[in-house]
């Protein structure tokens, strides 16, 4: 099928992304912003989604710094033009936080890596998702900008619900922050998946400092979940994970089967988090 | 309502055509139907398949995943881009035609872009890299090995021309 007529921005700042972004929120239904379209364009082909208007952002001026990854004292900012295979690619991302580069290998594949932005995928806020779990279990932020300013939101009030953000309809995400590696973390990350590059059927991803064990889970709950397991006994790991969670079935696996790759790939990532300190 | 039409130009294997569509034209429908340029084939039209698989800028992206007035101001390089100058076949297509790399053909263009793509980022892959290079291509008839092969005969065949 093909997406439904829309009508079509292009803003070239992103100031006037947010201008159309509001002026279409005012007069209707209002807007979406159109990235990389790996997660959009199929939406709409398939009439899952028909929004009576685009808001192009990849013709943006590059002036606006949107297409940059900066190493800052905070951590990895990456700006909302960044493609996955670029930040992918970038070694002084992976040395400043090496949990990015572990997660985005399992993003897809190459050709859709080389389209779909990294920031476009933690507003698309699928559970499946490999970043917003990261982006979750690091205590990341997301910057994001409309006509009233800009803000700054903390992953842990960025993901609401199944493929749900909590940003407004008229708001642009502008770049996201990851924090670094601490000295002394360790970081380590794991999925299970049908085929290489296929959406996960239970991710974890650890974090692992002097004295805190995390993880952080994707394709197990609605949303990306973080679970403390500080002072849990290490042959306790997965069950202790699994108390607080409640692996969901569906066509991809059944839910005991869901547990069963908790517990594995909990114990897993954990150890190799520490090995990695 | 009639639908607004966007004019633009879009530069394809090198050739600017003048385009005058409506927004939600993807960019495989602009190849195929408005220009003609059959090469590119569509499979899922959700970017599973691979089968549409252009270059945009010298990278491969899915033509199904793209709008054609995004691609406004890249260079866009169909499977009809891949020949040689002197129009006999380019390196990949060579190695495909001697590895029987193909049986019907529809998913072809996709894995010849990519591997194109692919060997101009690593010239000299190994028999792992060569299959990581096409795993997110489907093919549903040859079973991929002799694909495989032909990645590394197209290497093969680059390394000679050079
Ligand atoms: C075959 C296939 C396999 C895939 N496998 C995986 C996988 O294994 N793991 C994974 O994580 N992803 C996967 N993806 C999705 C891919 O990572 C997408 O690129 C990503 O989810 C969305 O990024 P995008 O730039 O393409 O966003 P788009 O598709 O352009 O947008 C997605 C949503 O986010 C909104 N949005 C995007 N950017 C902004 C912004 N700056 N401000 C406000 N709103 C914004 C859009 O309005 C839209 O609602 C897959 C996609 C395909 C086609
Ligand atoms: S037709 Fe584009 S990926 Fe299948
Ligand atoms: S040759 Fe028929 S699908 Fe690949």
């Amino acid at each position: 099928m093909k997406p439904a007529p829309f009508r079509y921005h292009r803003p070239s700042t992103p100031a006037e992304a947010c201008e159309a972004l509001a002026a279409e929120l005012r007069d209707g239904a209002g807007a979406k912003v159109l990235a990389g379209g790996q997660s959009l364009v199929p939406l709409l082909s398939m009439r899952l989604a028909s929004p009576p208007a685009l808001v192009d952002i990849n013709h943006l001026d590059p002036a606006a710094g949107l297409a940059a990854i900066e190493i800052r004292p905070e951590g990895v900012h990456v700006g909302a033009l960044v493609r996955h295979a670029d930040l992918l690619a970038s070694e002084e991302a992976r040395l400043a936080q090496p949990l990015l580069a572990q997660a985005l290998a399992h993003v897809a594949h190459p050709t859709i890596r080389n389209r779909g932005t990294s920031v476009g995928s933690i507003v698309h806020a699928d559970s499946a998702a490999e970043l917003p779990a990261v982006l979750a279990l690091l205590g990341g932020s997301l910057d994001v900008g409309s006509v009233r300013g800009t803000r700054t939101v903390p992953a842990e009030e960025l993901f609401v619900g199944p493929l749900e953000s909590s940003l407004a309809p008229d708001e642009l995400a502008l770049g996201a922050t990851f924090p670094a590696l601490a000295d002394g973390a360790g970081v380590a990350f794991a999925e299970v998946a049908r085929r290489h590059g296929d959406y996960a059927l239970v991710g974890v991803a650890a974090l692992v400092s002097n004295d805190t064990v995390k993880a952080a889970y994707l394709s197990v709950s609605d949303v990306p979940t973080v679970i403390d397991l500080t002072d849990v006994p290490d042959d306790d790991l997965g069950e202790a994970a699994l108390s607080r969670l409640d692996p969901i079935g569906d066509i991809h696996a059944t839910a005991d089967y869901r547990a069963q790759l908790v517990r594995v790939l909990t114990a897993k990532v954990v150890r190799e988090a520490r090995k990695a300190r | 309502m009639s639908e607004d039409l966007h004019e633009f130009a879009l530069t394809v294997n090198g050739v600017t055509h003048d385009l005058a569509v409506p927004a939600r034209r993807l960019l495989s429908d602009a190849l195929r139907h408005d220009l003609g340029l059959t090469g590119t084939h569509v499979g899922c039209e959700h970017g599973v398949c691979g089968a549409c698989t252009v270059l945009l800028d010298g990278r491969p992206v899915r033509s199904c995943l793209m709008f054609a007035v995004t691609a406004q101001g890249a260079e866009v390089t169909t499977v009809e881009g891949l020949a040689n100058d002197d129009d006999s076949l380019g390196p990949v297509q060579q190695a495909f035609a001697e590895c029987h790399g193909l049986q019907c053909g529809f998913c072809t263009p996709g894995f010849l872009t990519t591997i194109t793509a692919g060997l101009r980022d690593n010239p000299t892959p190994t028999h792992e890299q060569a299959r990581d290079m096409i795993a997110g291509n489907l093919c549903r008839c040859t079973g991929y090995q002799n694909i495989v092969k032909a990645v590394e005969r197209a290497a093969e065949l680059s390394g000679e021309q050079r």
